[in-house]
């Protein structure tokens, strides 16, 4: 009876006061709502990576042409070209840990044409393993095969966005474009893969055979006809990756006839490395996020004070107003608990929903990953409760203590 | 029995470091259905004294006993029944609620006294009626007159039958006119059996009562039956 009283009072204060009600909502609602979008956003990119992980860092070791320092200069990645073709077979050869390797001969920026549109894209020659380790489907036509590359035919595969500059929505299968003058047929399209974390549109790119790359379309380093880009190394799931990583380093080194006392003329990187640093910037973000959601959520903590404080003095005299009729302390405490969690819940609750809403929104407009962690939403919507309740609920339990004439008094 | 028996009564405020004795020892009788009025210069302490009778405040010293029962020695709970069943109080500032309408006030102290809502809704408008307001039950305080607001107080303070009324200047915020009908409206009651006691500034409304005390720096300077009745207009 008495919580029912406690309850039916509270709502009819919460209805009576709107704007009073409407405000304390407010700050929740942007607390909690922040929070919920922040967290989601940076849950999305710590996903994004370890996607990108599965899609291509787990387990791959990159070797590169050219030393990347030599005699402290930095010379840049290709500078001194050395990694051949035989450089690739043997690395598969001799150390047992790789299961894969796929050669590359690219070059950055190269003309593509088809009848008036013309696009600049990466260009990468290769063999069929390349998709295969990157773990890239084709969404429409094939892949060229290994007897593509044993021909040297003159066939490519575009990546999503090179097709859709080229051929708008029509298929490009089938057509034929200039890739750096060469007349080439395009026998297939890579299924979307969106940005790398980085903000690289990995869709951009074109795949061709490496013999036609290196023949034909890119042209062969004239300081080394036999050299190639790099390789990229697939290492068996479970091997241990610095052992792979030094095996490798001494099969090139020998191939090169390096003497102990030379220094690497080729660039060994392990993107399982990379992927970890890329992680650990991704937490870092992370925290940033985490740490904005928690201001935001401290300003709707104390707006939902302010305005709890200010409507006080008001209530102080409906308070005493109530213990004059005969209200006992637990009837004001009741009304006024019931009351401040009321609007805590109800702002809390619209401040998850409208932060779902948001996630959702930034997932579809602003094209990013996100992903929804409902405990957090809890836990703000705790901490915002928390505070309504708090500052709605202590003037009261101040207020019912004093006397009714000095409640009635107050001002 | 008399229905307020207090003695020795004190109430001393504390400002800062001055204490501001406000009732130096008040001691005082009223039988049931008296009509009492409470006169005396500003600061005289009659405000004072009436907090104290509607257990409002609690005093520095002496004892009060309302019906017989030691008020001063009540629990919290116990001293918000007798607040809300045994004494009905009318403020010179009316102290309504100002986002309820009449009805919803005059239900207050009926939602404190655990009468289910069916019951508390009749009575309301019944006690509404007594003090002429049938037609202003779904007003709020805004949107009434200064004495209509007072007899919505009045009818508060009567609604769960209090065995005393105290009225501190019920009519110090109206006209005249206005004024001799809430004197009515009391008188009336009083003439029903209610013991009402009535502060007031003006002689004119104190001459509708029997009894009239007068104070002066926190003491009773005199204690007379009014031989000059004024009936109720
Ligand atoms: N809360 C308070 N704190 C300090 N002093 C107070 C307080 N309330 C009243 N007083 C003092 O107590 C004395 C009596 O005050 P009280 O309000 O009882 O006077 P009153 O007779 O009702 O006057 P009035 O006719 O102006 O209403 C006054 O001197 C006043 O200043
Ligand atoms: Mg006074």
């Amino acid at each position: 009876m008495k919580l029912v009283n406690s309850t039916l009072a509270a709502l009819r204060a919460v209805r009576v006061n709107k704007l009073r009600s409407a405000l304390t909502m407010l700050g929740i609602v942007l607390g909690v709502s922040s929070v919920t979008v922040m967290m989601a956003v940076g849950g999305g990119a710590s996903q994004r990576i370890q996607t990108e992980m599965r899609n291509l860092g787990a387990n791959t070791i990159v070797l590169n042409s050219g030393a990347l320092k030599s005699a402290g200069v930095s010379k840049g990645q290709g500078s001194r070209p050395s990694v051949t073709l035989a450089d690739a077979q043997a690395i598969e050869n001799e150390v047992p840990a790789v299961t894969a390797t796929s050669p590359q001969h690219n070059f950055a920026g190269m003309q593509l044409i088809y009848g008036n549109a013309n696009w600049s894209t990466l260009v990468t020659g290769t063999t069929p393993e390349y998709l295969t380790i990157r773990n890239w489907a084709v969404s429409r036509g094939r892949a060229f095969d290994r007897e593509d590359v044993i021909q040297g035919s003159k066939v490519v595969v575009l990546g999503r966005t090179v097709a859709e500059q080229l051929f708008g929505n029509q298929s490009p299968v089938g057509q034929e474009i200039r890739v750096n003058r060469v007349p080439m047929t395009v026998i297939g399209e890579l299924a979307a893969k969106g940005q790398s974390l980085a903000g690289v549109d990995t869709d951009d790119t074109a795949v061709i055979p490496i013999s036609t790359a290196l023949n034909r379309v890119v042209g062969r380093n004239p300081a080394n006809p036999r050299a190639i880009s790099g390789v990229i190394i697939k290492v068996r799931d479970g091997a241990n990756m610095a052992s792979a990583f030094s095996d490798i380093r001494q099969v090139v080194r020998e191939r090169h006839g390096l003497l102990p006392a030379q220094e690497d003329d080729f660039h060994l990187i392990n993107l399982t490395e990379v992927m970890r640093a890329k992680e650990d910037s991704a937490r870092a973000l992370g925290i940033l996020l985490a740490a904005i959601a928690s201001v935001s959520l401290l300003v709707g903590g104390i707006g939902i004070m302010n305005i709890m404080l200010v409507s006080v003095t008001e209530r102080i005299r409906e308070i005493g107003l109530r213990l004059a009729v005969g209200a006992r302390r637990s009837d004001i405490l009741g009304q006024f608990l019931v009351e401040a969690t009321i609007l805590s819940l109800i702002g809390g609750i619209a401040g998850v929903v409208l932060g779902l809403g948001g996630a959702v929104a930034v997932e579809r407009y602003a094209d990013l990953g996100v992903v929804l962690n409902g405990q957090l939403s809890l836990v703000a919507m705790a901490f915002a409760a928390g505070v309504g309740i708090f500052f709605g609920f202590y003037p009261a339990w101040k207020a019912s203590l004093l006397q009714p004439v000095e409640a009635l008094r107050s001002d | 029995m008399a229905l307020v028996a207090v003695s020795d009564l004190t109430k001393t405020y504390m400002l800062g470091q001055t204490a501001v004795p406000a009732l130096r020892g008040i001691s005082l009788a009223i039988d049931r259905g008296e009509f009492v009025a409470v006169m005396g210069s500003s600061g005289s302490g009659k405000s004072t004294l009436m907090n104290l009778l509607g257990c409002l405040d609690a005093p520095s010293s002496g004892t009060y006993h309302l019906a017989g029962q030691d008020v001063l020695r009540l629990s919290s709970n116990k001293l918000a029944a007798v607040r809300n069943t045994s004494v009905g109080f009318v403020f010179q500032q009316f102290n309504l609620l100002a986002r309820a309408t009449a009805l919803e006030n005059v239900e207050l102290p009926m939602v404190y006294a655990g009468i289910g809502w069916r019951e508390r809704t009749r009575r309301a408008r019944e006690v509404l009626a007594q003090v002429g307001l049938s037609d202003r039950e779904h007003h709020r305080p805004s949107q009434l007159s200064g004495g209509q607001q007072q007899r919505v107080a009045i009818a508060r303070a009567l609604v769960n039958q209090p065995l005393l009324l105290l009225a501190d200047e019920p009519t110090g915020a109206l006209d005249s006119v206005t004024s001799d009908e809430i004197m009515a409206t009391l008188v009336r009651l009083n003439e029903g059996g209610l013991t009402v006691i009535v502060v007031t500034h003006d002689a004119e409304v104190a001459r509708y009562a029997r009894r009239v005390i007068h104070f002066k720096d926190g003491r009773v300077v005199s204690d007379d039956l009014n031989q000059n009745i004024r009936a109720a207009a």
